[in-house]
Order: structure tokens, then sequence, then C-alpha cells
């Protein structure tokens, strides 16, 4: 039951063929079976989900209307608040902490009759590409337990990849969905900027965070994207329009006439052989379904990932400001006649992490008087022309396509003293945040060089996030009948297990 | 106290100011989030996520401060900016819940206007134009209290209390650029300005301008240099200056305290200063010599704001007038002598008045009514006039009533009280209360007889022509109508039935 699609576990809860309480006790079996080894979740709350999944049980015996995903349970990315249940960001900062508030998302969720099964891990404040640099300990990638989950949100996609859940949330600044949905053989997409309420989601940068549908499918992803998308008043940015028609492109998986624009600078040197092989055979594939492969040129994405380590460490570093033990979370050195700065700074010395910290410095460095137009000034200045590099693209295409990392899973420890190296990971997602445009990883198979997946870009224009469900479910649908099962049951270590 | 005269000050150096007013308007809700603006609420009950800075909260501009900045922006006679956008300013204080403050840089809303004061100098009364540089909005801080300690500052506290009831109240800074010129009126003008500045304000309604409260609160920045000299000297900026009084002490404190050290071959140190207010001195705050970094940069969680043209048109079609132009008319109008004319403005009645006015009323007994016997049982409960259940219309209807002589003076105080009794209109208390003038000659002719014969020796002292004894029988007139007659009239009657009538 738990390896099936969240699509059909929805059919088997209408049909009465299971009931949510089954349901969610299978994945919760299945977390203590294997999330020891793991470690996707940081927080299982068992009692909430099975509460929620008997209320949907009972509403469902009375006969009321459910939406698609009602009863199907969720993993929940630690970045996200939900009312009382602890959230910490993977940091040691906020241990302990309840939020007195359901985030917009949680809220939508719960609305929708989504059972939330707990937190998941992530690199602390969102920061990393590996989960690495949670406080509370690395996650395994379910494909090879000595690897990376990929990050900042391993914890979702590894819970995914493991079958500990069938959904979850993930947050995306740079990366943090879709590198590890490609390096866990998952689908993730970060929608538009805007296009999902930020409203509870911790902020890392609040310019370019952006919180996102995770699963296993390219349709399970859709159900999940309608129901956290859509107009929210508490977040000023966030856009007042219809939703795409997502669910609808994903069913029709349509790409025929299609413009595929191939993006020249995000390939050859520095991608993996394997990577680049399955992403030429995934170009072939959407060529036979009927749409057109053409090449774009971005030329100022080669400045994207120096700005953006100028921008979101800019803004982390007024975003993090406010954990300094005044009103909640950890509190450091409150011993009788310190100051309040001096409890500052030493919640704020141990709180927080290197990685957090090497940001928060770079930020404030970037930040200061004398520096701003040099720094943080000029990296706004190449956002836009990164924005106008898609622009022009779009002018000749109708999506645009890469490979989501350079390489697959790396060695947990390989890149943790080496924060370049490590950032250079996301080098192909980082112009998407860039520009506020919407993108997908789907699995495009394995390397064959390590047997690991490999994940495929899709991006498309701002609003126009059904155009990358119809390229990604056409590619999934080629790929299905050339596999003959899905990517996932072809990993050697957890995957297998039923 | 000090060895130089204010007099020796201005005889050598010219005074700089440039003054920052901070305003809390008076909307509903904070700044960015729906929590409760009232004052005095107990400490931490107005909070929320968003101003207490919870992981994850966003802000959202409140629509009815940007229209109230506006206001005050084309009352000041600014230039609305078509774009404008929120910037953050982070500096680390436990007040301050998120560590920065959501305000306004390099875009402000409003620029470039100007309030012209008058004063009166020693050549009459004379205008000075005060040029203001920006008007922007900002949020407030919370509030601390240092416990312990011999200074109420958090060095050497033992604890300090924090309530976030004041964070992100909506403020507005109205920022004024260099005043010079003012010479040995400084500190009068600083006072009239702000003094102008609270007026318009209160016209406008976007504030309760109590600087008492701290919903207006004044930064004086003070510089001297010798006189004709070009170049502007270091300035000092007071702070904790809570009244009009304190605004024209504060600066001419500070000429004093600059002059001292100038003259002395002293510098004068660039630092935030504290006003005291039982010495009315300064004393130091922390030192700008090493300027703050407040690292700003554009709020990101908000999206820039773009004021509608047809918008701001249609906010500048509703000004009210100009307090200062507003009070020289109606002293006009209504020939009031200034010492009247000032009375009104301190109790506030200036309002109230126009409008009983404006309802028919004679503006002598309208004026008459509100300061007198209306302010009095105002104070008398300890409540604002404006909070009484009486109105301009009814104290008009009053007035009317009297001049028709269909009530005396002392019946319509009867009225009045019973109005603000909450017994209702006029009509409604005078008919209730069996209110009336009684001016049936007949009624009264019989009162009369009836008074005569209870006391035959006063009526013919009367009759011997001691006019005088006519008091005791109209008292007795009176008490028999229940003071509901026109005494005047008893008199004239009684007279005449006595044959005393033409005396």
């Amino acid at each position: 039951m738990i390896k099936n699609s969240a699509a059909e576990m929805s059919a088997a809860l209408s049909s009465g063929a299971t009931t949510s309480v089954a349901l969610t006790q299978a994945h919760l079996d299945r977390i203590s079976e294997v999330d020891g080894k793991v470690h996707a979740f940081l927080y299982v709350d068992t009692q909430g989900a099975l509460e929620q999944a008997k209320k949907i049980d009972d509403a469902r015996a009375r006969g009321e209307k459910l939406g698609p995903l009602a009863g199907v349970p969720l993993a929940l990315k630690d970045v996200l608040v939900q009312k009382d249940v602890p959230t910490t960001c993977g940091s040691k900062i906020l241990e302990g902490w309840r939020p007195p508030y359901d985030s917009t998302v949680v809220t939508n969720l719960k609305s929708a009759g989504v059972v939330i099964l707990g937190k998941t891990n992530m690199d602390e404040f969102a920061m990393g590409s590996s989960t690495e640099n949670s406080a509370y300990g690395p996650t395994h990638n379910p494909w090879d337990l000595t690897r990376i989950p990929g990050g900042s949100g391993g914890g979702s996609s590894a819970a995914l990849a493991a079958f500990e859940a069938p959904l979850a949330i993930g947050t995306d600044t740079g990366g943090s969905i879709r590198q590890p949905a490609a390096v866990t053989g998952t689908v993730g997409v970060k929608p538009t900027y805007g296009g999902v309420s930020r409203y509870g989601l911790v902020a890392f940068s609040s310019s370019l965070d952006q919180a996102g549908p995770c699963a296993r499918t390219v349709l399970d992803t859709a159900l999940l994207h309608e129901v956290i998308a859509g107009h929210d008043p508490k977040d000023s940015t966030s856009i007042n329009a219809p939703v795409p028609q997502v669910v609808a492109a994903a069913k029709s998986g349509d790409v025929k006439g299609m413009k595929i624009g191939v993006v020249k600078e995000l390939n050859g040197d520095g991608y993996q052989a394997g990577v680049r092989q399955r992403f030429e055979e995934s170009l072939e594939l959407l060529a036979k379904a009927g749409a057109e492969i053409v090449e774009v040129s971005a030329p100022n994405f080669e400045y994207a990932l120096a700005a953006y380590y100028l921008i979101a460490p800019s803004e982390c570093s007024s975003n993090l400001a406010r954990f300094d033990a005044m009103r909640y979370g950890l509190r450091v050195g409150d011993t009788d006649g310190a100051s309040a700065e001096s409890v500052m700074n030493m919640t704020r010395e141990v709180g927080f992490g290197r990685e957090v910290k090497r940001r928060i410095l770079l930020g404030t460095y970037a930040l200061s008087s004398g520096y701003y137009d040099a720094y943080y000034g000029s990296a706004q200045k190449v956002r836009t022309l990164i924005t106008q590099d898609f622009n022009k693209a779009f002018e000749k295409c109708d999506v645009m396509v890469s490979p989501t990392c350079p390489t697959t899973a790396f060695k947990i420890g390989e890149k943790a003293d080496d924060p370049l190296a490590m950032y250079l990971n996301d080098i192909a997602t980082i112009p998407v945040n860039m520009a506020g445009i919407g993108g997908m990883s789907l699995p495009s198979g394995v390397a064959p060089e390590d047997g690991l997946p490999v994940g495929f870009q899709i991006m498309s224009p701002v609003m126009q996030d059904q155009r990358m469900y119809s390229v990604g479910a056409a590619l999934e649908a080629a790929l299905l009948s050339k596999w003959g099962a899905p990517l996932l049951s072809q990993a050697p270590v957890l995957g297998g297990v039923a | 106290m000090s060895a130089l005269t204010y007099e020796d000050v201005i005889s050598k150096y010219e005074p700089v100011l440039g003054l920052e007013v901070h305003v809390e308007l008076n909307t509903n809700s904070k700044m960015f989030c729906g929590c409760s603006t009232i004052f005095g609420a107990e400490p931490n009950t107005q909070t929320c996520p968003v101003c207490l800075a919870m992981p994850g909260a966003l802000p959202v501009v409140n629509e009815k401060a940007i229209e109230s900045t506006i206001l005050i922006g084309l009352a000041l006679n600014c230039s609305i900016a078509p774009f404008s956008r929120f910037a953050r300013k982070n500096y680390f204080y436990p007040d301050m819940p998120k560590n920065f403050q959501i305000s306004q840089y390099d875009e402000p809303i409003c620029v470039n206007g100007y309030v012209d004061v008058e004063i009166e100098t020693d050549e009459g009364p004379q205008s000075f134009r005060i040029e203001i540089e920006r008007v922007h909005m900002e949020e407030d801080t919370g509030k601390s209290l240092h416990v312990g300690g011999s200074t109420g500052r958090i060095h050497g506290a033992d604890y300090s209390l924090l309530d976030y009831n004041r964070a992100g109240i909506p403020l507005v800074e109205i920022v004024t650029k260099i005043v010079p010129g003012t010479g040995k009126y400084a500190p009068e003008v600083a006072k009239a300005y702000v003094a102008e500045l609270r007026d318009i304000l209160r016209a406008l309604g976007v504030s309760d301008v109590k600087m008492e409260q701290g919903s207006l609160r004044c930064d004086a920045n003070v510089s001297l240099r010798l006189i004709g000299s070009e170049v502007l000297g270091t300035r000092s900026e007071t702070k904790n200056v809570n009244s009009l009084r304190s605004v024209e002490r504060a600066i001419r404190g500070e000429m004093i305290r600059h002059a001292e050290r100038l003259n002395k071959g002293e510098k004068v140190v660039q630092e935030t200063r504290h006003f005291q207010e039982d010495t009315g001195l300064t004393r130091s705050g922390r030192s700008k010599e090493q300027a703050e970094d407040y690292r700003y940069f554009p709020e990101p969680d908000l999206v820039p704001v773009v004021p509608d043209a047809q918008w701001i048109e249609k906010l500048r079609a509703g000004l009210p007038e100009r307090p200062s132009l507003r009070r020289k008319r109606l002293q006009e109008q209504w020939s009031v002598p200034d010492k009247e004319m000032a009375a009104m403005i301190n109790a506030d009645v200036l309002n109230i008045v126009e409008e009983t006015v404006l309802l028919g009323a004679d503006p002598t007994k309208a004026r008459s009514w509100w300061l007198g016997e209306i302010s009095r049982l105002a104070n008398e409960k300890d409540v604002a006039i404006t909070a009484l259940a009486i109105t301009a219309k009814d104290v008009a209807e009053i007035v009317s009533l009297v001049a028709q002589g269909e009530l005396t003076d002392k019946l319509a105080r009867q009225v009045v009280e019973g109005v603000i009794a909450g017994e209702g209109t006029p009509a409604q208390v005078i008919s209730a209360r069996g209110i009336k003038v009684v001016n049936d000659d007949s009624a009264l002719m019989a009162a009369i007889e009836s008074a005569c014969a209870a006391q035959p020796e006063t009526a013919q002292k009367v009759r011997d022509g001691h006019l005088p004894a006519a008091g005791a029988l109209i008292g007795i007139v009176m008490k028999e109508t229940k003071g509901q007659a026109d005494a005047a009239r008893v008199r004239e009657l009684l007279l005449g039935h006595l044959g005393q009538s033409g005396n």
C-alpha cells in the first residue's frame, strides 16, 4: 500500500478499499521500521496524524464531499510552522519551540484533509545542499545510506524515496526542493514566486524562498500543488491571480507542438557523464512525444551563483536577527547579572551552526555602509539581467530545460569542508529563484557509472506552472514505458522493502 | 547655574536647528498586523505572531496608515512620491522584536514641503518658513522598563521588563531641512513649529497628538556657528522632549551648553542627549561619533507603495482648512478678544463652537455655553467635552429658546444639565421635567395677589414707595411658580399691582 502513488491511495480511500487511519498507520509503521537508518524525520506526530486521519474517515463515512488528497499522509519540512507542533528549522536555536499559529500552507493542507505525519529534517534554516548542516544530524539517501539526500530539504525527499510518505512539502530558495528530488529519484516543484504563501515559512531569504510540492509522480505533485497554492492576504508578495491548472496539465501530458529550450550554459563542462547521458535521452523522448527541441542561451547565468551568495546571505542576516533569546527558543547565559546583550551573543554563538554563521557574516558585510552598492546593489542588477535572459529565451520556447544538478548524490562528509564545492551543486537551480519563475525536477534515470538517480529540470515562465507539468508528465510517461516500472523500484537498499 | 546668559550666546553665535517629529497615527490597528492600538492596555495583550516577530510571520501594510501619511504630506505642502518603498533598519535591541525596524530610507513617501509659522517678535508678528525634507512611515518599537539601578536605563538595571503592545504602532516621521536664520527666536520658532504641526495633525484627525502620552515626540537637533559663518557646527540631538514648553527649554539649554564649550575652545560632541524635565538640562546618551551602521536595504516582504494619482487628488481636495488660518478667520468673524480665543483653543472647543454657530446660534452665546457651564460640568465629571452627551445641535436649540424668551438662563442651565444626564434632547428634557417659563400674566397675577395677601405689611411698604421690599414678594411668587416665571416680568406686574408702575 505505501508504495502506491498518492492518487492511487486517494482512489483506494474513495472506494472504501482502505481507510485513512489504516493508511496513516502503515506509514507510521514504515517510519518506525526505516527512519532509524534514513533519519528523514525530526518529529513524528503520531497522535495528531491518527486523529486527523480518523476525522477524515468519519467525514467520509458521513458522506461529506472531500478533496482528492483527503486522508492521504504527508511529510512537512520543518521550516513551516504548524500550531503546537515543534518547529526547529534544523537549528538548536529553536529547540523546543512550539509555534502558536499555523502557516498558510498548513492551513491549506488541513482544510484539504491531508494528514501531516510530522516534520522533516533539513539543513539548518534551509542553508545547504546536503542536509548535513542540520543540528540534529544528517539524513541518509535511501538509494545509498552513505550518501547525501540533497538539501536543504533532504528529509522530505528521503521520506518519499523510503516510502515513509507519499507526499511532502519542501521549500526552495536556490534549489532546496529540486536538488533533493534529483538525487533521490523523486519529483519536486518550486512554483512561481508568490504562487504559494510564505506566511509561516520561516524566512531564509524572503525574496527567493518558495514552498512547493514533492511526491513520487508528476500527477501527485500537481494534486498537492493545487492544495497549497493560491493568493494569501497575509503575504504581501503572494500573487492575486487564479492558480495555474497544473492537475489538468499533469493528466493530459501533451507536449505536441511545444517548444522546449535547452539552456546552452547549463550543460557540458562540470556535468557528470551519466547526468548528461540521461539528459540527452530525455530530450530524445520528448522529441518523440511531439515536442520541438531548440537551443536557447542565457549568458548571464554564469553570474547567478555569485549574485545569489550576496542576496541570500544579506536577507538572511536580517531575517535571522530575531533569534535573540528574548521571546522564544534557546536562551543561553541567562545568569544573575548577565546583560541582554551578552545573553543574545551567547545564545546566537551556541544556537547557530557554522554555515548559518558564515552566511550571517557574509550578509552583514555585504549590506554594510560603503559596501552595499558594490555587493548587494550589483547583485540586484545581476538578478535583473538573469530575468531578462529568461524573458528573451521564453520568446523562443515554452519551457526551458537542463539537468537539475551537475552530479548525482555525493558521499556524506565529502564536501563538508568545502563550501564552494557545495554551493556549485545549485548552479543550475539558482537562476530560477533569481527570476522568480517555476521549476520542476523529475527523475530521468540512473547514471550508469554509479547507479544513482539523475534529475531533469523543467523551467516555466511566471504563473505558467502548468507548462512544466505537461512536459514533466509526458517525459515521465515515456520513461516509465521504457523502464517498465517506477525508478524507485530499482533503488537497491530501502526502496526495495515493501 | 551657567556663567553664560542667553544674550551672550546670541550676540556671538547663530543657532541652526533640525527637527524630527515622530507621530503615532491613530489607526485602529497596527502598521503591519491587525492588533489593536489602544493606549494603556495590560502589557503584551495587544500582540500577535507578526508584531512579536514569531518565526515565519509576515507584515502586511495598513492602508489607512498610508492614507494618513499622504494626508500629512499634502497638508505640509510635500510632493507625494509615485513610487516609494519600505526598508529594513537593522540593529539589535530587546524591545524591537525583529531586531530590525521596518522604515523608509532613500525612497520616502512624501518629500520637499514646508510649513509657515508665526511668532511674536520685538518687531511684531513675524513669519518663518520651515522647510520639510521628508515625511516617512515606520513602526514603533516596544517599551522597555528597566528596573533597579539609579538611572532607569538599561546599563546598571537589575532586570528589564518588555511590553510589546507598542511594537508595530504606525509612526510617521517628519524631518525638517536645516533651519537657519531664526537667531535669538530659535527656541520659540521651534516651539511654534511643533505647535503648528500638532494643530495640523489634529485637524487632519490622523493622530491623538498627545505629547505627554508620547503620540507626538520631538527630537531637536541644535548646532551653533559664529554669526556670519557659512560652516555648520557640530550638532547634538536631544530626545525625550515631551511638551511644547520643553521644546523651547531644551533648545535654549543646548544653545547655552554648546556656547560654553565653544567659548572654552572645546568641541561639541556629536551625540544623542536626553532632556531632563526637572532641570531643563540635557544629559549625554550614546555617542554618535562612530555612526551606527543600520545596513538599510529594501524590505523584501513588502511590495512598493504606488499610490493612485486620482486617490491623492481626492485626498488633497478633502484637506481641512489650515488651523492657523481658520483660527484667524473665526476670531474675526466672531469678533472674539485674543484672551477668549486662547481660552477656547486651550479648552479645545473651537470645533464644537463653530458647529453650534453654523446651526444658527449667536457666536458669543455659543462660546459662553461651551466655555462656561458645559466646560464646568465636563471638569466635574473629569471627561472631555466631546464625551458629554450634549451636542452642538442641543446647544443651538437652547440658545434659540432663550433668545425667544421660552427659557430663562437659569432654566436653560437645568436643560443643559438634563441633556448631559442623558435625559434626551432639550425638548424632551423640557417636557419631562415640566420646565417652562410662566408668561401667562393672569396666572402670575393670581400668585402676586396671594403673595400680597400673605404678607400685607410688606405689600404696604411697597405701596408707600419702599421698593427694595418688593424683593421678598417676588421671591414668594418665584417659589410659587417653581422658578418658571420670568422674574423681570413678575417685578413689573407686582409694582403695577401696588401702584408703583413707572419706577
